[in-house]
């Protein structure tokens, strides 16, 4: 918000002025108000594994994230060009391969991955889409500086608190929303819904298009999310029992029989999707359904093996990727990644472990990671061993200056790092951004750990209009 | 449309709430019982509630004896009881969570107000001087409820749902008061007028809170027979099994009214409101009290799973 003592960055002028004029007290109230709202409307998660506190509440914080209108251009465009080489990338690499072929990545990365999933070889998804939802992680580092930290190509969650989020901030305080201009995120669910609808497959009994979310039950941590989402769009909202395949079609059982449906926005992981084809013991999804999909009778979204785009291995490949399908340099900047398979690499990483972030390549959620900065001489040289074991085990990448947004604490504002994660939809004929994201914060001072289940929260994020 | 998993779980939603209701209404009338004595220790009392409540089998396993503090702690919070207050509270949001997208959020929110009060009202055991605001803040809690699905929710399949669960429930209920406490009722010598006999007869009329309009109608003439007359057959008393009946009539031919299709459990539903209609307060007491509510019950009970599988509720 502040660049100097007394100096505001400029999308954050109008609010810091209203901010300075208002009561503390009064806002650390609404604060309060916030998360009394937050448990009425049930937007909470589970917490895995415990019996009696299993659903909580993700701390929100009332200060916004304001993105400048000239800002948020470049972003979309930069994502727009990233999503469209995405869906190229998947289209190639589940038929041609011309990405091998020509060298550009190496053919290991994608043989033996478990991301990538050969039963989608030869498949056209409906309306040629792979990926119709993503979520892409951006940080930012200095004024236009933006990096992609992962493209989120699977099932990207967290839609619910961008909508919320803004809910509430209209609410606590719509006076704010007359003095700025803050283009609205409520469409999403409309747009969502006719994303569905356009990729839906040909062919349908149903003269409209039939959309249900494929939720894993009440007991998964994004359940709000998910109910949430099938009741904005209008959808049903499905589990895996309600299911059937009927004369070729994915069926739901209705209160009048079963009611063949065309789209399916599942929120269960490919190898749970069905258990004649993938994990053999899975209980939360139709047997047949990968049947029903190469025939090209229902939509998933998103399609089985997108995840191979969002691999830690491939990630440090997506600028030739973009580079590869669109003929352009990417608009948004990879964070810089040694391969440790490569031994200039490998010689770098190890004459600078101290100051990077070393992680494995098939690892998620911050486990066998080794954060230079941080880490003790004992880990340092424990890891160093591994390193030199095991190279192209790892990637390493600067810790980046990751830009800070204030929250409101008990002595008043305070800076705390954040990252941003627009959604973008995209179906046969067009890519929608919704201006906004999910803004995650690090509540802890200095720590860069945005996961909720890592004590981070939210915020609402303001795209400013012209 | 609707899933038929949604069209069970609105079902199921209800019938709880319906039950967490009747469960703090039985309670109320027996706490009442039990300070308005002066004789015993009222434990008869405490039993035959237990016995209403469907939860004489648990109890006994756990207790050998019938005392208020035991009888409520049970009834309310006791985690060993699939049907306490709590449990069916928490059964009813779970259900209304899995039906999230067939509720307006007005009735989502006051049903999840509802559990996160009581669960936090429940958390401890609830002293005596507090039970009676308790039972208050429940049937509190449940109205609100009631009273969004009326004012925010389409009369359409998934009102009829809601409706037909809470209406099972209840004649289910009121059937089962009065089976339990059936012989109060019958005409005998030794009793009649006697200041037991009236007690008794006021517990089943608060238990089903209907002891002030049954005294505007009866205008204090209180007789075994106007009680289950009225309990039974007045279908100007919401709680009366006659009453249950038409609502359950109505609604299941709005379903066939709305998916163009006739179904076994209206054929059943109209028999069981046949008989009602059929039967006077003498036929019934002539043929046998007990009797005619056991074959009640018995009848809802089968009207409660054809319904289920009519509509697909679990495939």
């Amino acid at each position: 918000m502040l660049i100097g003592p007394d100096q505001v960055r400029d999308p954050y002028e109008v609010y810091y002025d209203w901010f300075s004029n208002d009561d503390i007290k009064r806002l650390r109230k609404k604060s309060e108000d916030a998360e009394a709202f937050f448990r009425r409307i049930g937007i909470t998660f589970n917490v895995y594994g415990q019996d009696e506190a299993d659903e909580r509440l993700i701390p929100f914080d009332i200060v916004p994230r304001i993105i400048a209108a000239r800002e948020w251009a470049r972003l979309e465009r930069g994502i727009e060009q990233r999503v469209r080489a995405v869906n190229a990338f998947l289209h190639d690499i589940y038929h041609r391969q011309e990405i091998l072929r020509a060298g550009r990545i190496p053919k290991e990365i994608i043989a033996g991955n478990e991301a990538f999933i050969p039963e989608m070889i030869g498949v056209n998804p409906p309306g040629g889409v792979y990926t119709h939802i993503v979520g892409v992680d951006l940080v930012r580092t200095g004024p236009d500086e933006f990096f992609v930290l992962e493209d989120n190509v699977r099932t990207p969650s967290g839609v619910s608190y961008m909508l919320e989020n803004r809910e509430t901030m209209l609410q606590m305080f719509p006076e704010l929303f007359t003095k700025m201009k803050v283009r609205p995120v409520s469409s999403y669910p409309q747009l969502l819904r006719r994303s569905l609808s356009d990729s839906a497959p040909s062919g349908s009994p149903n003269s409209k298009p039939v959309v249900a979310v494929l939720t894993p039950g009440i007991h998964n941590s994004a359940y709000f999310e998910h109910a949430f989402l099938a009741d904005q769009m209008g959808a049903e909202l499905v589990e895996s029992h309600d299911l059937r395949i009927e004369d070729g079609r994915v069926a739901m059982r209705t209160t009048q029989g079963y009611q063949p449906i065309d789209v399916l926005y599942r929120r269960v992981d490919d190898a749970y999707l069905d258990p004649l084809t993938f994990n053999p013991d899975s209980l939360l999804g139709v047997p047949g359904i990968m049947d029903v999909y190469r025939s090209g009778n229902i939509t998933l979204a998103n399609a089985p093996g997108t995840g191979i785009a969002d691999d830690k291995a491939l990630y440090s490949y997506m600028p030739e990727i973009i580079e590869f399908y669109t003929g352009e340099q990417a608009i948004l900047k990879n964070v810089p990644t040694w391969r440790c398979s490569e031994p200039d690499a490998l010689a770098h990483v190890l004459e600078n472990l101290k100051e990077l972030v070393v992680k494995e390549v098939h690892g998620s959620g911050g486990y066998g990671m080794l954060v230079g900065p941080a880490a003790s001489k004992k880990e340092l040289a424990a890891f160093e061993k591994k390193l030199r074991a095991k190279p192209a085990n790892y990637i390493a990448q600067p810790t980046l200056a990751l830009s800070t947004v204030p929250i409101l604490t008990k002595a008043g504002l305070a800076p705390r790092h954040v990252d941003l994660r627009p959604f973008v939809l995209v179906s046969p004929n067009r890519i929608d951004i919704t201006p906004g994201g999910l803004t995650r914060v690090a509540l802890k001072k200095g720590s860069l750990v945005v996961n909720s289940s890592q004590g981070g929260g939210t915020k609402d994020t303001w795209v400013l209009g012209d | 449309m609707m899933l038929g998993k949604t069209a069970g779980g609105l079902f199921w939603m209800f019938r709880y709430l319906e039950r967490a209701e009747n469960t703090a209404r039985l309670l109320e009338a027996g706490w009442r019982m039990a300070l308005t004595r002066s004789a015993d220790d009222g434990s008869n009392e405490w039993q035959s509630i237990i016995t209403t409540a469907g939860m004489a089998q648990g109890y006994n396993e756990k207790y050998d004896s019938y005392t208020s503090g035991n009888v409520v702690n049970y009834m309310l919070r006791d985690r060993d009881n699939p049907s306490s207050i709590m449990a069916t509270i928490d059964q009813a949001r779970s259900n209304a969570r899995t039906v999230r997208t067939a509720l307006s959020s007005e009735v989502w929110e006051a049903t999840n107000e509802c559990w996160m009060v009581l669960k936090e009202e429940l958390a401890r055991p609830v002293s005596e001087r507090n039970l009676h605001d308790v039972l208050a803040t429940i049937r509190y809690r449940t109205s609100v409820v009631r009273g969004a699905l009326h004012g925010t929710m389409l009369r359409n399949d998934i009102f009829s749902f809601a409706r037909l669960g809470t209406f099972i429930e209840r004649a289910d209920n009121t059937a089962r008061i009065l089976d339990v406490k059936y012989y109060v009722l019958l005409p005998s010598a030794a009793f009649v007028g006697t200041n037991i006999d009236n007690a008794q007869w006021e517990v089943i009329l608060r238990s089903v809170s209907a002891e002030q309009s049954y005294r505007w109608l009866n205008a204090g003439d209180t007789s075994p027979l106007g009680i289950a007359e009225f309990l039974i057959l007045d279908e100007r008393m919401p709680r009366s099994l006659a009453f249950c009946q038409s609502q359950i009539d109505k609604h299941l031919h709005q379903l066939e009214q709305e998916y163009g299709a006739r179904q076994g459990s209206q054929a059943l539903s109209e028999k069981i409101s046949k008989r009602l209609s059929d039967s006077t307060i003498s036929s019934i007491f002539q043929d046998g009290l007990h009797e005619f509510l056991r074959d009640f019950i018995d009848d809802i009970h089968k009207l409660s799973s054809l319904i289920e599988q009519d509509f697909r509720f679990t495939g």
